[in-house]
This record gives structure tokens, sequence and C-alpha cells, in this order.
């Protein structure tokens, strides 16, 4: 039951843009598994630091992220030209930018606009 | 003839450069389009972040993640939502398969799960703002309302847009610009799941282990 509309979808098969059943599976399992293990590691904190807990609950984070955008998301460098996944990473680098760059000033201007800091300066002047 | 030849030449070569250039993809625009869109709508999300990063820890006073969080809740949303995401996939399957009533049954469970996912977020909005954790309340909460509100803004849009998909699908069937929507509404849907990872990571996880 494919009509010519159809090949106008999909011009090179079903492969790029939807993924298969299989795909799908893989990155539910994938994903599951990457969400039982932070959310595990944060409620029962097995004897490990807190920050080794942190850092791992981030990685893993990012590992799914990645999952769901090869599975779910179907990002691959043929797509549309490799213009989604062009799009995708510079994405990727605004976000970087956007979120660490703000954590990264207001974390200095907090502390440098500490009131202790400007009242021992003047006291040190007095 | 002469003057044919080219012009049937050009046709051949337009529609080669065009072949290459959506090599693996889509003839029509509209896919790539609606992906810069959501791209962009990643950036309205990173400036929400990064807004929830800096006042995270401005409790003034109030209750602070640990206080108010019930990770049991999160938990169940997390698993709803990446179920949603599935059973969307499996909709998109039917939908290459040209399986019109999967595709509709696939819809429906989907738009359950996320009615689902947003009555919990709605109850545990309702519980903190009850036990005076308002947005009003500190600069953390003030952030946390507006990032994850603002995602569960975006699930209840997706949820009508399913509602309105059922209906198109269901008057005009599987036809091509249908179809289209489908994939555009599929992006959406698990762009969404992509974003919920960022916010039980760091909203909710990291939260609790301050």
């Amino acid at each position: 039951m494919s009509s010519p509309h159809d090949t106008e979808l999909h011009a090179h098969g079903d492969e790029h843009g939807h993924g298969s059943r299989k795909s799908y599976l893989i990155g539910f399992a994938l994903s599951a598994v990457l969400t039982f293990i932070p959310f595990w590691l944060v409620m029962t904190r097995p004897g490990i630091s807190a920050t080794a807990i942190v850092l791992t609950v981030i990685v893993l984070a990012v590992v799914q992220v990645l999952v769901h955008t090869i599975c779910f998301l179907h990002v691959n460098t043929s797509g549309e030209g490799g213009w989604t996944l062009l799009a995708y990473v510079f994405t990727g680098v605004l976000l970087l930018i956007t979120i660490a760059g703000s954590l990264w000033i207001m974390y200095h201007l907090n502390t440098n606009m500490m009131p202790g800091m400007g009242a021992s300066e003047v006291g040190s002047n007095l | 003839m002469s003057a044919a030849a080219p012009a049937a030449h050009d046709r051949d070569t337009f529609h080669l450069i065009e072949a290459d250039g959506h090599a693996g993809g889509h003839s029509s625009p509209v896919l790539l389009g609606f992906w810069i869109y959501l791209m962009s709508d990643a950036l309205l999300f990173a400036a929400l972040f990064a807004t929830f990063g800096v006042l995270s820890t401005s409790y003034a006073g109030g209750p602070a993640p640990r206080d108010i969080f019930e990770l049991e809740l999160v938990a169940v949303n997390t698993a709803i939502l990446l179920v949603s995401s599935i059973t969307y996939g499996f909709g998109m399957i039917a939908m290459e398969e040209n399986k019109k009533s999967q595709v509709q049954l696939w819809l429906a469970v989907t738009a359950l799960l996320g009615i689902a996912f947003v009555s919990i977020e709605m109850f545990e909005f309702h519980k903190l703002i009850a036990e005076g954790a308002t947005p009003q309340r500190s600069g953390f909460l003030s952030g946390f309302f507006t990032l994850v509100g603002t995602h569960g803004l975006h699930v209840t849009v997706g949820i009508v847009w399913i509602a309105i998909m059922m209906v198109q699908v269901g008057m005009k069937g599987l036809n091509l610009v249908n179809k289209r929507r489908l994939m555009c509404l599929s992006m959406f849907w698990h762009f969404l799941d992509v974003i919920w990872i960022g916010v039980f990571t760091f909203v909710y996880l990291l939260g609790m282990m301050r």
C-alpha cells in the first residue's frame, strides 16, 4: 500500500528519520537503565562519596540524552544532508555557553559581592 | 527540440542536486524547519536552566529541595514520560506500515500517558503551594516553577496536538500531509523527553544532593 507520495516522503527508505522497532526498543532499554541508576544512587546513597554520586548522575544524564537523540530522534550524519546534526551540535555548543557561562559569571559575582569582603577592605584601609 | 534539450538537462541537474542535498532524508523542508524550531526551543530551556542554576541555592530562608521534593513521585513521572516516548515510537512504526487504527491506538495511549504526567505534576505543584512553597517564596522556587512549569506547558501542548492529529488521521487517513505532521509531533514529543532528562537530573536529583 505504498503510494507515490510515500516515496516522496521517504526517498531513501525507512531507516532515516524514523528508525525501526529494534532501535526504539534498544533506546528504551538503555534509557530505563540510565534512568534507574541515578535515581537508585540518590535515593539509597550507597557507600560512595556525594561528589562521586553527583558526577555519575551528570555523566549518565549526558549519555541518556545521546541515547534519546540517536534512538528516538534519529539524528545521524546523513539526515537532511547532515543539517539536523549540524544544528544539533551548534545548539549543544550554545547550550553549554549559556548554562556554564551564566553559572560561572554569577558564582563569581556572588562571591566577590559578599558583604564581608567589602567591609574587610574598608577596615584594612582605615 | 534544441531548446528543450538544455531545459530538460537543467531540470535533471536540479533534481540531482536536490537529491544530494536531501540524501537519506525528505524532500519536504518542513521537517528540517521544525527541527530548527526545536533547537531554538532548546535555547529557551537553556536560559531557564541557567536561571534555575544561578538561583538554585537562593532559598531566602525558605524550603530547600530536600524539604519539599518527593523523588518517588518524580521517578513515576520519569517512567511515564519514557514509556510514552516508546508508545509514540510504536505509533510511528504503525504509520510506516500504513496501519491507521494502530496509529490511532498508540496516539491515544501516548496522550493518556501525557495526561497522567501532567496530572502528577499538577498534584506536585498543588502540594508545594499548599505547603507554602509558592513561586513567590524564594528565588529557588521561582526558578523551579518557571523551568518545570514551562516543560509541563510544552507537554500539555503536545497532548492537544496529539488529540488534533487523532481527529485529522480519523478524518483524512494517513495521507502525506498527516504523515509529515505526525513526524513533526514525534520530534516534539521525544524532544520533551530529552528536556525532562535535564529536569530530573539537575533540578530533582542534584537538588536532593545539596
